[in-house]
């Protein structure tokens, strides 16, 4: 029980993962499909902040008289700014970086993505996987040989 | 556990609408409904992230997944179709079956994961940590997150930006900027295959 409780968040945050997945896998559709990966990579966000939380923590932005203690010379002073470091949690700010990477090039990615599907509309006059294929057996591209 | 942190009742609650919101988006077949939901998505994610100690990041989802995102799916949208066709079962079946097993494979590895809010945990000991106490001393900005992207991390976040350049040369070699866009049709081995489906139908 104590398990699950330490755990719940990754147990949910994979639920999520796997929901965004099955519509990948799922929808014949392109633009629904890229949904699916949205709500996928989403997730994956959720899972690396979840990790950097720290318990009682504090957002990763250094209060002012903790600066001004570890900067304004002399030795009683940072001594004392040591002490009151101590005192302030602050939580992980390594994956918030990493994440902050992440978001900007997942909209670089989902963009090409929809541009690639603006295309196949143009040339096909469809978005649904199975009647590109069904298209593209029937005009002999892709497939058995004649 | 006699007394619940609050924090801990608002996670809960923010987890519970994502899963319904997600829900949603795998049942339901109006693109425009999805599109808007993934929208919902984001920022509910944002919440967490507000929840979660994770500011910066929270206003950029909140800024690029909820915002530019959802604009970039309704021009999409707007450019296809308004509906997704209805996907057959046995297809349904077989994502199931795969999606099913990956979600086992990653619960079972959940008991390797640190515990929530583990201040001990390899993840937020040493590294973090050290960026923390570095960054008092070598770069005077309070914001860690900034200090770390922008001067430690510099490298990084100028491959990001040409990722982002890139990103945008592609769409215009894709969509064109000369007015043209939507009017060249492709004919693979001579044949017009939208007009051969316009016919048909």
């Amino acid at each position: 029980m104590n398990g699950l409780l330490e755990h719940f968040n990754y147990a949910v945050v994979i639920f999520l993962m796997m929901l965004g997945l099955y519509v990948v896998f799922a929808s014949n559709n392109m633009i629904k499909k890229l949904v699916g990966l949205s709500v996928f990579q989403t997730s994956v966000f959720l899972l690396y902040i979840s990790l950097g939380k720290v318990t009682g923590g504090q957002p990763p932005i250094i209060a002012e008289e903790d600066l001004h203690a570890a900067t304004d010379g002399g030795h009683d002073v940072v001594a004392e700014g040591a002490h009151q470091a101590a005192d302030i949690i602050y939580s992980n700010p390594l994956p918030h970086v990493l994440i902050l990477t992440a978001i900007v090039v997942g909209v670089a990615t989902l963009a090409i993505g929809l541009a690639l599907v603006v295309r196949i509309r143009e040339v096909y006059g469809t978005i649904e996987e199975d009647e590109i294929d069904a298209l593209d057996y029937e005009r002999n591209l892709e497939g058995a040989a004649k | 556990m006699s007394n619940v942190p609050p924090t801990l009742i608002l996670d809960i609650g923010l987890m519970a609408m994502l899963v319904v919101v997600a829900f949603s988006v795998v049942r339901l077949r109006s693109l425009f409904a999805i599109v808007m939901l993934q929208g919902v998505y984001s920022l509910l994610s944002a919440a967490w992230f507000v929840s979660l100690d994770a500011v910066d990041v929270a206003f950029t989802e909140a800024a690029v997944g909820a915002g530019i995102s959802t604009v970039l799916m309704l021009g999409a949208m707007l450019l296809t179709e308004r509906e997704a066709k209805p996907v057959p079962l046995q297809k349904q079946l077989g994502s199931l079956f795969i999606v099913t097993v990956t979600g086992m494979a990653l619960f079972y590895a959940i008991g390797d994961m640190p515990a929530f809010g583990d201040a001990h945990s390899a993840a937020n000991a040493y590294l973090g940590t050290d960026y923390i106490a570095a960054t008092k001393t070598d770069i005077i900005l309070p914001n860690v997150v900034t200090a770390v992207l922008a001067s430690y991390r510099g490298f990084d976040t100028f491959g990001e930006t040409v990722v982002i350049f890139m990103a945008g040369l592609g769409i215009v070699l894709l969509l064109g900027l000369n007015g043209h866009a939507g009017k060249w049709r492709a004919q693979p081995k001579g044949q017009d295959v939208s007009n051969s489906r316009g016919d048909k139908s």
